[in-house]
């Protein structure tokens, strides 16, 4: 049996597609402003790194802010839901997982077969999610992935009061101004960041090993300093954390064939 | 008065009001909140004329009560809010 | 474009004010407020209580600095008095604790209300004040003290700084962002629908994409901004009379798509109505004066 997931982000569309529970195509294309048009681009370009015809898929699941916008998908599921299957599928011990993406941030406690029983969104503002650190490197004048490496490098603490993107963006400027080093900053904009995302995880609770997934997964300053807060040896997070998310949609998606 | 401190964002609203007018200044809830958000400052900074103790809520804290008081407000059953039990004259509110 | 030309299009005037009418040779004490915000700074000299000269500035790099110029702008409108007159000065706003000539700071809330007491009179019973990093709803009594606030400084939508950042983003003067916002001529558009104000500038992005006119974005996001700044009165509640103070008040791309949801006629003053957090400032200095509590001498 043949299933896709599709996960329309803010930022990304991502395709996975899945063949007897092995994933065969992971694809993300840009969202831009034309959501349908991406949503088409990604599900043909997975189907053709997969090598099968469009028609050899049994069913798609669409997901993830634009989800109205995957007009060829049988049925959506909430985003919850999507990141909860995509978590176990992974690691199946999985009871707590957080996704951080480009606008959202999300955090929920599951049972063994990855359905919610709680959980907690951080949405549209973008204090607690990508966006974030975004803004951040745009006002420090470096890139993305320059970015959380270089916030590894200090232990020192530099306090940001600002939560707001925009009005933390003018705080890091009069950093910048006051000859405070970048990695300093770099740390600070990392710690802020993760203070929200734990304090979402820990309203949930915890419960035995966190999976993280979402682009934000990536960002090693992110992460140490998520693992800090937590006093976490260890979190998991999937090789291409950001079709998390699309991986649950086409797993669901599969589990609904095989009732 | 009605002193509402926190904010709204597009995320919710997310206010501590305390009424300055049950408020004795006793410090229950300063001594209550395990997150440290409550002061008690010897006169009302926004009523300067009078001259009474009052709680306020601690202005590092009042930007991010959304998480300072994530720990109170578990989303799995929620008990009653340390700082609104404390309170022996009922000044102290949440709006989320 | 150059940095330089980029900061023009959030920039607006300054002015000073002397009243002719007062002598501050006779006054009893001579009482001053320095509100020091985020975009601006105002320092209000008053005479026994009366308004005798302002000054209404940018603020600059730090709080001292913006302070001591405000004061000095309101001193050279006068240009007779040396400052060693002034019997008791009071600083508020964003940078009040900063203000190194200061006797004491008061909170922005105080003395909003307060001023707005004393510029719109005292039937003014809901104060909201648009600042350039926060929005605050006031309930007063008749005595200009408060009885319910809110104040919001954590969030920029809503603020003059998101305003700014839009004024950036298509390139319009911030004095004009009212006026070419009522350019646009077809229906009035749906507001924004992002209220974070990052989110809100790719929304705008996308719609300047399809096709909108920076004038038809414009009057989109003055509605949004309107919309969240009604969202926040709200919740203080709205009692006539209803007043505006701060810089917003200017803008009436955001003020008169705000008025028709607040349901009431807004109060008019001859006033600068960016001066009330400092007039407030300057008038609790009078009040503690004439309690006896001014400056020990």
């Amino acid at each position: 049996m043949i299933t896709a997931g599709i996960d329309c982000g803010a930022k990304n569309t991502k395709t996975v597609i899945v063949r007897d529970g092995k994933i065969i195509a992971q694809v993300a294309v840009a969202t831009g402003f034309d959501q349908e048009a991406s949503v088409e681009k990604s599900l043909r370009n997975a189907a053709e790194s997969a090598g099968i015809f469009m028609e050899d898929i049994d069913k798609i699941y669409g997901t993830g802010s634009g989800k109205e916008s995957i007009t060829m998908a049988e049925d959506t599921i909430n985003d919850i839901k999507a990141m909860g299957k995509g978590a176990i599928y992974f690691f199946p011990k999985a009871r707590t997982v957080a996704d951080v993406g480009a606008e959202e941030g999300r955090a929920a406690k599951l049972d063994d077969t990855g359905n919610p029983i709680d959980f907690a969104i951080n949405e549209k503002c973008a204090a607690g999610a990508g966006a974030f650190i975004e803004a951040m490197g745009r006002a420090l004048e470096t890139p993305l992935e320059e970015l959380g490496p270089l916030a590894l490098t200090t232990d020192k603490q530099v306090p940001m009061n600002a939560q707001c993107a925009i009005f933390a963006e003018s705080e890091v400027v009069g950093l910048i101004h006051a000859k405070t080093p970048k990695n300093e900053i770099s740390k600070a904009i990392h710690d802020a960041m993760a203070s929200r995302i734990v304090s979402m995880i820990r309203r949930i609770g915890i419960n035995e090993d966190l999976v993280m997934i979402g682009g934000v997964s990536y960002n090693p300053g992110f992460l140490s300093a998520i693992k800090r807060e937590l006093k976490l040896a260890h979190i998991y997070i999937p090789e291409k954390p950001e079709f998390g998310s699309a991986v649950g949609a086409a797993v669901a998606a599969a589990e609904s064939c095989a009732i | 008065m009605l002193a509402n401190y926190g904010y709204k964002d597009a995320s919710g609203d997310f206010f501590i009001t305390i009424d300055t007018d049950k408020c004795n200044g006793c410090s229950e809830c300063v001594s209550a909140c395990p997150m440290s958000c409550f002061e008690v400052l010897d006169e009302d900074p926004n009523d300067p004329l009078r001259e009474d103790p009052v709680a306020i809520v601690s202005p590092v804290k009042k930007k991010s009560l959304k998480y300072e008081c994530g720990p109170c407000k578990p989303t799995a059953d929620p008990s009653p809010l340390p700082c609104v039990q404390a309170c022996p004259r009922q000044a102290v509110s949440h709006s989320w | 474009m150059t940095e330089e030309t980029k900061q023009e299009f959030w920039r607006w005037t300054e002015s000073n004010y002397r009243n002719p009418d007062l002598d501050w040779n006779s006054a009893k004490h001579i009482t001053v407020g320095v509100d020091v915000g985020s975009v601006s700074s105002q320092a209000v000299i008053m005479a026994d209580g009366a308004v005798l000269a302002y000054g209404n500035m940018r603020t600059g790099a730090d709080s001292p600095n913006s302070a001591r110029n405000a004061l000095k702008y309101a001193l050279d409108a006068i240009g007779d008095m040396p400052e060693e007159r002034m019997d008791y000065c009071i600083g508020t706003g964003y940078g009040r604790v900063n203000v190194p000539f200061a006797d004491r700071s008061i909170t922005e809330i105080a003395c909003h209300a307060r001023g707005a007491n004393f510029i719109y009179g005292p039937q003014v019973r809901t104060v909201l004040d648009v600042g350039g990093q926060d929005i605050k709803a006031i309930q007063c009594d008749e005595r200009g003290k408060v009885t319910h606030f809110l104040m919001n400084d954590k969030c920029a939508a809503g603020t003059g700084r998101g305003m700014e950042v839009f004024a950036d983003l298509l390139g319009v003067p911030i004095q004009k962002v009212g006026d070419r916002s009522f350019d646009y001529k077809g229906e009035e558009p749906e507001a924004v629908s992002s209220t974070c104000v990052v989110y809100a500038k790719s929304e705008a992005t996308g719609l300047l994409r399809k096709g909108w006119s920076k004038e038809q974005v414009l009057a989109a996001y003055c509605k949004a901004m309107a919309e969240r700044i009604y969202a926040l009165i709200e919740r203080v509640g709205v009692k006539a009379e209803f007043a505006v103070t701060g810089g917003m008040a200017k803008n009436r791309g955001v003020m008169d798509r705000v008025m028709p949801m607040v349901g009431l006629d807004r109060m008019q003053t001859d006033y600068d109505t960016q001066i009330a957090g400092a007039a407030g400032a300057a008038l609790f200095g009078y009040a503690l004066c004439q309690k006896g509590k001014g400056r020990k001498k």
